[in-house]
């Protein structure tokens, strides 16, 4: 029983054995608790990443010999039209889904930002799409967008429109996908334009408004400007999940030959090109080339978007 | 300046007295108008309504839904349908399901436990290099997992594991997002003093972890757990590409089921239906936290 009372007495009575456990404890506990993270990610993140850029250095097919040949891929690549066509198609849909969206987003914000009743399940209800998975997005879409009795062609009959055969057309595709883009992210997006807003401190509207500014010209004047920076991080963060763009473009043309993205290709994207090569035409090294070259583009858009939060922040 | 000075006089006087214009003027006290209900109203509309759609799909029968003009109620036939998608052994539908929750669940625990580990050491713990290590933790942020599919998938068939759900549940169990999010909270929520004087008790690290900073850090695990469980819920492309086909997800099922074997789109819809309705379930009981879960996020980065 003695044994057992004496750790409550202060550290004088410790024993050596135990005062050296807790000094390990002290040093090494911290590596402890960081490690899972890190040795999973080595393994699984940054492994991968790496492996790839050695494996885009070969002709590697699925089977038979992996013959080293260099920067051969990427030279290919550079020169390669479906890859470029990919890379027009992802930034095509990007540009006319985020233009709309940021702009909508903003107004929503701004509606949003009042006193409303009701404020909570309004909010929730602008964020029901986002949690929505893309896959079954895609295919209520897909129904929304059928060329004989979908909806869309439908409405749009009213106005003597003629039914569009919403996959077959590279501007249809790309508006089409763009919409269930938007549908998915422009409640959320608002959201966070809302909680930039209120984070403005109150008495510069304040000041706006004994100068006379309307509450027009106070959004212009104040709102906008400080919303800046949250802007630019949201426009980065939407770049390089519109990079990654794939499930919207596979599934809204379903059967033999998605991944190609329409029978001219008129809405294939990077992701899809990759996993083209890698999982159709089991070309590993030739699709590690794409995956490097999507890597890349990722990381310059995203160092520029560091570079200019940085700036923006700093001239404050 | 001159020129703004002489605006006012040009500018409609205010109706009411300065003091109240100042007082509304806060951007937060700004009233709702008619006009702003009306936005909201279409916006609500406009968000669920695909979802309602779904429904009025899935319950109609093939030749209802490719009517024109269209009919916007739900018929009966929705149990009927999901009946069907059960019974049909190719589609595997119960399975799926549960392989989304095995996988979904399987991840969020210990992605929570993992970002709760590190989130503590690198908010509450001294150790040499924290600084270096937690810009990679940052940087990791933004290596998107679809990146290394070719080689994961070579891995995976190197463990002998290729095509089974841990191929979709390793990848994932690393979050440099949830070890940054349980840093932030663990920095403001857990007092220094209350380690201290765990310390002082005799308490070990794991210990003080275990019954100091968990129940502490449980509002921020609950936000990480709920966006991390949506997430892999959610999941294609890598189960797409990875996962055999007796071995699928839901939303892999959902993708099989619309992709020429079976066209009948009742059946793909009553699909997406029962896809969604977890989704469904966790917006209606935690949908303030995941709303202040998105606030929180935007206003910290």
């Amino acid at each position: 029983m003695s044994d057992t009372l004496a750790p409550a007495a202060p550290a004088r009575t410790r024993s050596p054995w135990r005062s050296r456990l807790s000094r390990w404890d002290l040093k090494g506990s911290p590596y402890a608790f960081i490690s899972p993270f890190f040795i999973l990610f080595a393994i699984f993140g940054a492994f991968p990443l790496l492996y790839t850029f050695w494996v885009s250095l070969h002709a590697w097919p699925l089977l038979g010999e992996h013959t080293f040949t260099g920067l051969d891929n990427y030279q290919k690549l550079l020169s390669d039209e479906q890859f470029w066509n990919a890379a027009k198609n992802t930034f095509g849909i990007f540009v006319v889904s985020t233009v709309p969206q940021y702009a909508l987003a903003l107004w929503l914000a701004v509606t949003l930002n009042r006193k409303i009743r009701a404020r909570t399940l309004f909010r929730i209800g602008v964020v029901i799409p986002n949690v929505t998975s893309v896959a079954a997005v895609t295919l209520i879409f897909g129904m929304i967008f059928a060329k004989g009795f979908g909806l869309a062609n439908w409405m749009l009959s009213w106005f003597g429109v003629a039914s569009i055969d919403w996959t077959a057309h590279t501007w249809s595709s790309w508006l089409a996908i763009s919409m269930m883009v938007d549908w998915r992210w422009t409640g959320y997006n608002a959201l966070i334009f809302l909680a930039a807003m209120q984070a403005i401190p109150s008495d510069l509207y304040e000041a706006a408004a004994i100068d006379g500014a309307s509450r027009t010209r106070q959004f212009w004047s104040v709102t906008l400007p400080l919303l800046r920076p949250t802007i630019l991080f949201t426009t980065i963060t939407s770049i390089i999940g519109g990079v990654q763009l794939f499930t919207e473009p596979l599934l809204f043309a379903p059967g033999a030959g998605a991944i190609q993205g329409g029978t001219l290709r008129q809405f294939q994207t990077l992701t899809m090109y990759l996993i083209e090569n890698g999982f159709t035409r089991f070309e590993f090294g030739y699709a590690g080339a794409v995956a490097w070259m999507i890597f890349l583009l990722v990381l310059v858009i995203s160092l520029i978007n560091i570079l200019i939060v940085r700036r923006i922040s700093g001239a404050d | 300046m001159t020129a703004v000075a002489t605006e006012p006089a040009t500018e409609p006087t205010p109706k009411k007295p300065l003091r109240r214009k100042v007082a509304e003027s806060n951007n937060q006290l700004f009233r709702a108008s008619p006009l702003n209900y009306l936005v909201l109203v279409i916006t609500f509309f406009l968000s669920v309504f695909p979802l309602y759609w779904m429904l009025v799909m899935a319950s109609r029968t093939n030749d209802e839904i490719v009517q024109i003009p269209p009919v916007f109620t739900p018929g009966g036939h929705l149990g009927e349908h999901v009946q069907t998608l059960f019974d049909n052994p190719d589609v595997m539908f119960a399975k799926a399901l549960m392989n989304s929750f095995i996988v979904a669940g399987t991840i969020t625990a210990f992605v929570v436990i993992f970002s709760g580990l590190a989130g503590f050491a690198f908010a509450k713990l001294r150790f040499r290099g924290s600084n270096a290590l937690i810009s990679i933790v940052v940087l990791t942020m933004m290596v998107p997992v679809q990146l290394g599919t070719v080689p994961l998938y070579m891995m995976m068939d190197w463990f002998g594991i290729q095509g089974t759900l841990p191929t979709v549940i390793l990848p994932y169990l690393a979050s440099g997002f949830g070890v940054f999010l349980m840093r932030q909270y663990a920095s403001q929520a857990v007092p220094d003093e209350l380690i201290e004087a765990a310390r002082v008790d005799g308490a070990s690290t794991i210990r003080i972890f275990w019954s100091v900073v968990l129940p502490a850090l449980r509002p921020a695990a609950a936000i990480l757990g709920l966006f991390t469980f949506m997430t892999y819920w959610n999941d294609f492309l890598w189960p797409y590409v990875a996962l055999s086909p007796e071995h699928p997800t839901v939303q892999v099922a959902l993708s099989r089921l619309s992709s020429g074997y079976y066209t009948d789109q009742s059946l793909v819809m009553a699909g997406t239906l029962m896809a969604t309705l977890p989704l469904l379930a966790v917006i209606v009981l935690f949908g303030r936290q995941l709303i202040s879960g998105i606030m929180d996020g935007a206003v910290k980065s």
